[in-house]
């Protein structure tokens, strides 16, 4: 910076004529054909018609994405988990693999317990310590949308038939369903009538009896 | 519950007794009841069952949704002193008539 001028405050140390000439604006014009060039205004926008009395901020949709479950550590595929809730309480069960939503594929073996290919939730599962070889068992194609509901079929009824039963839609299973518990069972049964009993515990259910303390047991 | 259950009967819930609510001398607070959990005598073994939800259940003389059973839904909060009793909360506070009486400890949400 050039030397602060001792005689007074306010009084520069560069000539008027020194100071244009060091900001250059000349060398500016001089490029631009003699004038300094004037930035385009931008077209003034029309007057909206309404202003609103309060200001109020526009509500920003969120951004945040659910973390995936985390999945038990205790928890492998070919675990067998005994499930603690639902229609199927106390039955042993294969875990097989865990679904995008979360939730754990499990079988029953479908012909050794009579549990079908399912869905359960790890919070009402217990993992115990057996597990299964799962290493034949192909369960690429389940996810979850093979377990979605059937969209209900709205068919326009004339009056008479409205009063009869609603009941129409057949709840049997599709047969597709149906071959892919066999295909899943049939290697999973191999792997399991390898191991001596393993057929009659996953056939037998549990269940908590006098005496005993769940928060001592080890599963 | 039975619930026209067919099958093997599988007793998947820990008792419990309801002890009363959670008093000091003259003051109770109904908000929170205390249970004693069979088997469980001393806080450490409490740890096991925090978050566990319990059931109270009980008869009433009408049917609602085709059984006369009826269920107040809750869970164990934190223990209470030193020798094994808990805590707990209910969706609704428990009645009176439930001291002394039974309420299923179920073993879910499981974290085992």
């Amino acid at each position: 910076m050039a030397p602060t001028s001792k005689l007074s405050i306010g009084i520069k140390r560069a000539s008027r004529s020194h100071a244009y000439h060091r900001r250059g604006l000349w060398a500016i014009k001089a490029k631009n054909g003699g004038a300094f060039p004037k930035a385009e205004k931008p077209a003034a926008a029309a007057e909206p018609k309404f202003y609103p009395a309060d200001d109020v901020k526009p509500r920003v949709p969120s951004t945040r994405k659910p973390k995936p479950t985390k999945l038990r550590s205790s928890i492998t595929p070919g675990t067998v988990l005994i499930i603690l809730a639902g229609r199927f309480m106390g039955k042993r069960v294969v875990f097989l693999k865990q679904l995008k939503s979360g939730l754990l594929l499990i079988s029953g073996p479908f012909k050794i317990n009579g549990v079908p290919i399912r869905r359960v939730n790890q919070t009402y599962v217990i993992a115990t310590s057996t597990k299964v070889d799962i290493s034949g068992v192909d369960v690429a194609k389940f996810d979850d949308k093979y377990f979605a509901r059937e969209k209900k079929q709205k068919a326009k009824k004339t009056e008479g038939e409205l009063f009869e039963t609603e009941k129409e839609a057949s709840k049997s299973l599709p047969d597709f369903k149906k071959d892919d518990q066999k295909a899943v069972d049939a290697a999973l049964i191999k792997a399991i009538e390898a191991v001596p009993e393993l057929k009659t515990y996953l056939g037998a259910r549990f269940s908590l009896r006098d005496g005993d303390k769940p928060h001592e047991m080890v599963f | 519950m039975v619930k026209g259950r067919t099958g093997q009967r599988v007793r998947l819930y820990a008792r419990g007794t309801i002890l009363g609510y959670k008093r000091s001398k003259s003051n109770q607070y109904e908000t929170t009841s205390l249970v004693q959990i069979e088997g469980v005598n001393t806080k450490e073994d409490v740890a096991w069952y925090a978050g566990k939800r319990m059931a109270y259940i009980y008869k009433a003389k009408t049917k609602s949704s085709e059984t006369r059973y009826r269920c107040i839904w809750g869970k164990v909060t934190r223990p209470h002193g030193n020798s094994g009793v808990v805590r707990a909360k209910f969706k609704s506070n428990l009645p009176p008539e439930s001291m002394g009486r039974k309420v299923r400890v179920f073993m879910y949400p499981s974290s085992i």
